[in-house]
């Protein structure tokens, strides 16, 4: 299954006819021979393929950073495509000078992905904070630096960068006078365009044996399997991308990705500590490509995103050939990896009620390293209080059963109950009963039995700090 | 101060062997291994596998030409498993195809008949069961038998230090193909070429002329592509061979973090006295080392624990016992630190729990008992220019320990959730390879006739800088500039039996052969420049910054021209050099000697702050005085200590290596084993020891690659202490690495009564 693609890849216009299941690296490397983006994991916890995507928006191209080895080529029809080769120039960078002036490289093999991903921050962000431009590489790894260097670099780069570029209209002429892209960027934007007209998008796969929305885990699970089958790439719906507010409810679209969810206006005017938590999730380049519609029909047990849906008590409506449907999340899951869904359904978009005015939200989560990592633990609640009284509540956890689980015994008990150090023990009590954790490489079940108990202390100690004390729980 | 290096690498233009371009006809590799930890094998059926389309061959055991034995200190170790297999990931078969993913989907259709033998995982049991490497090994000090009397404390314990892989961001791999004369080219990523070469051509039946191996760098090596990038280099050599076609094989990460040796875990018994002073009279401790199924490096490395068993103290009384335990587990290897880590992290437990009995701060006990100038190791050498105190009391001073100390005791009053914890970490390291002979290296030096320079040693460059190191040698003795001077591949027909680039030699060892090389041409350019300047001898002549200076005086004659006159003339403008370690030996049979050139001193302080509601951490800060002698690439030098650090401290915190009772590895992705991120990295502060010069050392510098990463096992005692914070009685079990998991059943875990003394 070959399909026609074409796209910019740096500055050259690249026309292939290509599984499009082939993931981007492959492609790079061994079709275009650009072997700057190097292979270190194939499962999107390295960062040393990571390549930037440039989608045109307007007039504008939008750059993202994402990893190439969970990316299809056949995402990159019509787009604009940036390898470490593509950022170089006739001199350096600014962000190459400072890797060089700072030493913050070693071996070499992690450099390029670092590169390109603290160049993507800049590009995709017209105000530079020093600490985020050092969290843009959150999906890089280095295991020679220890990365204090790395760090130094995005200081200096941030600082250079900063000063130069503060009164500007056009973002990305700003960025090529101040030495951060090579010239031929500022061309992009109208070579898209007319590359969209030359090639409108045609969509002629007939029977999807795959669809893809983000590739996120379908990539690291069965990569091989991509390039054997029929695949329809999900992304292209603008429509299943929607986060709104509708009558009281908030919809949030399939293929919405996690970036989605923390640059959402909605989302964050209800949950302001929603992008501190998903933070947790994956790395920059992850979160730019994995949906809110993957993470909840992978079905792992211990997804984040499903975690904080449970908790907000929220509905998935699917579509399929006998028209629409609708459940609730947390009956969803029937056991290990399956789902309460038919074979020609798909998840069309969750709903949840926004959150009233006396309600409280918290998201925990525990894993092995604090970022990009895979919780041991994650447990989400939601309260609605009046007068000190619960009045509704709703409590996940995930990383304890088979499934990502709705913890009923436990939100059931706590409802009518005043806040206190006790009722909280017993709360945390009761959902021991409610879980079936196994021992595997994420913990031991008595860890992970112990972790919710402490889980569940935790989003009281920190949604009621006055009411519920550390010192009378531990 | 720069790294050339570095600006190859921003650019994505450096090549890594799966970069390289190739000959035409590339054939792909994938190997097959075995899925049972010991069994017998009783039949293996290809016949699937090899009628899938695209598949050209596949190799076992029995198409081996030469020897089927790999193992360098003790040949118990086949390519391809014979009539048994010893682990998980044990190489059987190597699968040729058109590309991996089909050598790969062929390899899964092999069939191999098993008859299941008994797994031991565990070091202990091993020994228990006989299984030993080799014989143990006792390091003997004073009269411990007798010294226990005059300790007012004496503490017993047992230590777990847990496994470490490597995860080198580039996997094993290597391509070959056949050049005339029935010989094999072979490039690899390996720190040891003449390793790939002489198993290569043993594996072959070749002569080693016969095996080219040539290595451009590494994408991290750390010690595993010391002895375990040769497999991977031998059956690519193997199927090129046997096919008369280039063969690439590169192991995708799972078959590496499957198949590949780790650090060695260790569980250690100690047993430590101290006076009423606080000075430690005796220490007793055996060390079981985990080697997994073969030798592989094992006894050296286990050798090198004994070495540094008692770190940075001077102990006078000492018995240290090890022994090398046969598991079902992939050989473990080489990993920065050789096995010094782990002997190092066991006295430092040993001091933590004496501390503990006698009610003191850890660091009381560490300060009283450091190195003095002319105190006596173990193994019979003495300190020289020891820098032990010095560090220790420059770190109190620069970071201010008692201000440090006073806003720990203040966080932690303040806080119930959060406890911060401090912990001092000096360390003493030994440079030398502990096998003399291996304390060799050459050098080999072109000066073109247009003034450029070549220069190939028998260094690897694997990200510690070397090639840069190595320019500045050429550029000082030559009083070039650098942009002159050019290194070149690592190539086993420039630079013949070369020794591997590790313990931390690599600059010492090459540098000193470069500097050689470089002084012959330079004294011939000399004569020649005497005769040109009528200079009456060649002492009257110098080269500075290119240009001749006759007596302190500058002449007309620069580089360009004094390389085409000394051509003309028919002088040798190339010149290879060989450097050996002078003074180093060490006797095996009285375990004493001389083995180390020299030590490396240092002091780090660590800060780490726990969460006690969650079981996490965060470690905080490191600053480290450490001795870099008279550093002559600081920048260089400070990455290699700041790297250094935070591997350590992954080691001693989150980098958890778990095999399950059946020996397989469940941690086997980047998505299971967690290396230090961005986020994980501490606030780092490394500052140069003054004044601190090293005549043993290139240009008066000392070895910088290993030392640091003992400071990580700081880390594991700064949360150790934060944990006593919030429970001040418990009596700890002491397991690394320090996981969330550990911490938060160590919290709550239920306190031991205390039993009436």
């Amino acid at each position: 299954m070959k399909t026609k693609l074409n796209f910019i890849c740096n500055n050259s216009q690249v026309e292939a006819s290509v599984h499009p299941g082939l993931s981007l690296l492959d492609f790079l490397r061994k079709e275009l021979r650009l072997t700057g983006t190097k292979e270190g994991c194939r499962e999107g916890d390295c960062g040393a393929c990571t390549v930037l995507i440039g989608v045109l928006n307007g007039t504008k191209v939008n750059y993202h950073s994402v990893n190439s080895c969970l990316f299809p080529v056949g995402e990159a029809n019509g787009k604009h495509i940036v390898t470490i080769e593509g950022l170089n120039g006739t001199d350096f960078s600014v962000v190459q000078k400072s890797f060089i002036h700072e030493g913050a490289s070693q071996c070499g093999f992690c450099t390029p992905g670092f590169v390109v991903s603290l160049t993507g921050y800049y590009l995709s962000n017209e105000r530079f904070e020093i600490n985020d431009a050092i969290e843009s590489m959150d999906g890089n790894v280095c295991r020679c630096t220890g990365h204090q260097s790395i760090i130094n670099a995005a200081k200096k780069s941030t600082q250079l960068l900063s000063t130069n570029i503060s009164n500007h209209t056009d973002h990305i002429n700003a960025l090529i006078k101040s030495g951060l892209l090579p010239e031929y960027f500022s061309g992009i934007p109208g070579r898209l365009k007319s590359l969209g007209r030359k090639f409108p998008a045609s969509e002629k796969i007939l029977s999807p044996q795959y669809y893809i929305a983000g590739g996120t885990d379908l990539y690291v699970q069965k990569w091989e399997d991509m390039l054997k089958h029929n695949v329809k790439f999900l992304s292209s719906n603008v429509i299943l991308k929607t986060i709104k507010e509708e009558n009281g409810n908030c919809i949030i679209g399939a293929t919405a990705t996690v970036t989605d969810l923390i640059e959402s206006k909605i989302l964050s005017k209800y949950f302001p500590k929603l992008k501190e938590h998903l933070k947790l999730f994956g790395s920059l380049p992850i979160r730019n490509r994995a949906t809110v519609g993957g993470n909840i029909v992978n079905a792992s047990p211990i997804a984040d995103i499903t975690n904080i849906l449970i908790a907000l008590n929220a509905t998935v409506h699917l579509t399929g050939s006998s028209g629409k449907r609708k459940l609730l999340l947390k009956d969803f899951f029937k056991g290990y990896k399956t789902l309460d869904l038919n074979k020609d359904e798909l998840v069309d978009y969750v709903s949840f009620k926004l959150p009233a005015k006396n309600s409280y939200f918290n998201f925990e989560k525990v894993s092995q390293r604090t970022y990009l990592d895979i919780a041991s633990v994650n447990s989400s609640i939601y309260l609605e209080v009046t007068d000190d009284k619960i009045i509704t509540t709703h409590i996940s956890a995930g990383g304890v059963a088979p499934i990502p689980l709705y913890l009923n015994k436990t939100s059931e008990f706590l409802k009518g109950k005043t806040i206190n150090a006790e009722i909280v023990k017993e709360a945390a009590v009761i959902s021991q009963t409610e879980i079936s954790p196994i021992t595997d490489a994420r913990g031991s079940k008595e860890y992970k039995s112990l972790l919710l108990r402490q889980l569940i202390f935790a989003h009281f100690i920190t949604l009621f700090p006055g009411k519920v004390k550390m010192k009378e729980i531990a | 101060m720069k790294n050339y290096d570095i600006e190859r690498h921003v650019t994505g233009e450096s090549q890594f062997v799966d970069d390289v371009i190739t000959p035409e006809g590339m054939l792909h590799a994938y190997v097959f291994y075995s899925e049972k930890a010991h069994a017998e094998i009783l039949n293996i059926d290809l016949s699937n596998a090899e009628k899938v389309k695209g598949v050209k061959a596949i190799f076992t055991s029995k198409d081996i030409p030469g020897e089927n034995q790999i193992g360098g200190i003790i040949p118990d170790e086949v390519l391809l498993a014979e009539s048994k297999v010893e682990y998980i990931g044990q190489p059987v078969a190597i699968v040729i195809a058109e590309d991996q993913l089909t050598a790969k989907e062929a390899a899964s259709k092999i069939k191999v008949k098993y008859k299941k033998l008994p797994v031991i995982t565990n070091p202990r049991e091993a020994f228990k069961a006989g299984q030993m490497i080799a014989p143990q090994r006792t390091f003997n000090l004073g009269d411990p038998d007798n010294s226990w009397n005059s300790c007012k404390y004496i503490v017993e314990g047992t230590v777990e230090s847990g496994g470490q892989e490597h995860l080198y961001l580039e996997t094993q791999g290597a391509f070959a193909y056949p050049v005339e004369g029935g010989g094999i080219k072979i490039v690899s990523s390996t720190q040891s070429p003449t390793a790939v070469q002489r198993v290569t051509a043993r594996i072959l039946n070749l002569p080693m002329h016969k095996v080219e191996v040539d290595v451009l760098r590494l994408g991290g090596g750390f010690g595993g592509k010391e002895d375990q990038a040769t497999p991977w280099a031998a059956m690519a050599g193997l199927a090129s061979f046997k096919l008369n076609k280039p063969v690439k094989l590169i192991l995708p990460r799972q078959e590496d973090m499957i198949m590949t040796g780790k650090r060695h875990p260790y569980s250690s018994d100690f047993k430590i006295g101290i006076n009423k002073e606080g000075k430690i009279i005796c220490y007793e401790v055996t060390f079981y080392q985990n080697a997994g199924a073969a030798a592989d490096l094992s006894t050296a490395i286990l050798e090198r624990t004994l070495f540094h068993c008692t770190n940075s103290y001077y102990i006078p009384n000492v018995k240290a016992t090890a022994v090398s335990c046969k598991t079902n587990l992939p050989p473990n290897t080489a990993f920065r630190g050789f096995g010094g880590p782990q002997g190092m992290f066991v006295i430092e437990s040993a001091i933590f729990k004496a501390a503990e009995k006698m009610g003191l701060d850890p660091s009381e006990i560490q300060k009283k008992n450091l190195l003095n100038e002319d105190d006596q190791f173990p193994y019979g050498q003495k300190t020289e220019n020891c820098h032990s105190g010095i560090t220790w009391k420059n770190a109190e001073e620069k970071y201010s320990i008692n201000t440090i100390r006073d806003e720990v005791k203040k966080f932690n009053a303040e806080n119930n959730i959060f406890k911060k914890g401090v912990s001092f970490m000096p360390i003493c390291f030994g440079i030398s390879f502990t096998n003399t002979s291996m304390n060799q290296a050459s050098a080999l030096v072109h000066v073109y006739t247009d003034g450029s320079i070549s220069v190939s040693t028998a260094a690897v460059e694997m990200g510690q800088g070397i090639n840069e190191k190595i320019r500045q040698v050429v550029s000082k003795v030559f009083s070039v500039n650098i942009d002159r001077v050019k290194t070149e591949t690592t190539n086993t027909t420039r630079i013949a039996n070369t020794s591997p680039t590790a313990a931390s030699t690599g600059a010492d060892l090459n540098g000193k052969a470069t500097e050689r090389a470089c002084q012959h041409i330079l004294r011939q350019l000399k004569e020649i420049a005497a005769e040109i300047l009528n200079a009456s001898s060649i002492t009257h002549v110098e080269v500075i910054d290119e240009v001749v200076h006759c007596d302190g005086n500058k002449s007309n004659l620069k580089w360009e021209e004094l390389i085409k006159r000394a051509h003309l003339k028919r002088f040798n403008l190339s010149s290879h050099a060989f450097y050996a370690t002078p003074g180093v030996y060490f006797d095996q049979e009285k375990e004493k000697g001389n083995p180390f050139a020299y030590h490396v001193y240092g002091t780090a302080i660590i800060e780490a702050t726990v969460d006690c509601l969650r079981g996490t951490y965060k470690i905080d800060s490191v600053k480290a005085i450490h001795d870099f002698g008279k550093s002559f690439n600081p920048l260089i030098d400070k990455g290699q200590a700041e790297g250094a650090i935070v591997q350590g401290l992954g080691w001693m915190t989150i980098e958890e290596v778990i095999y399950d009772e059946n020996g397989k590895l469940l941690t086997d992705a980047l998505s299971t084993y967690k290396v230090p991120d961005i986020h994980f990295t501490p606030d780092i502060q490394v500052d140069f020891l003054k004044n601190s010069d090293n005549l043993k050392g290139i240009f008066k510098s000392k070895a910088i690659g290993e030392p640091p990463f003992m400071y990580g096992i700081g880390g594991y005692f700064a949360i150790m202490n934060a944990l006593k914070a919030f429970r001040p009685d418990a009596d700890l079990p002491i397991s690394a690495p320090f996981t969330p998991e550990k911490v938060l059943m160590n919290l709550y875990s239920k306190v031991e009564e205390k039993q009436p003394a």
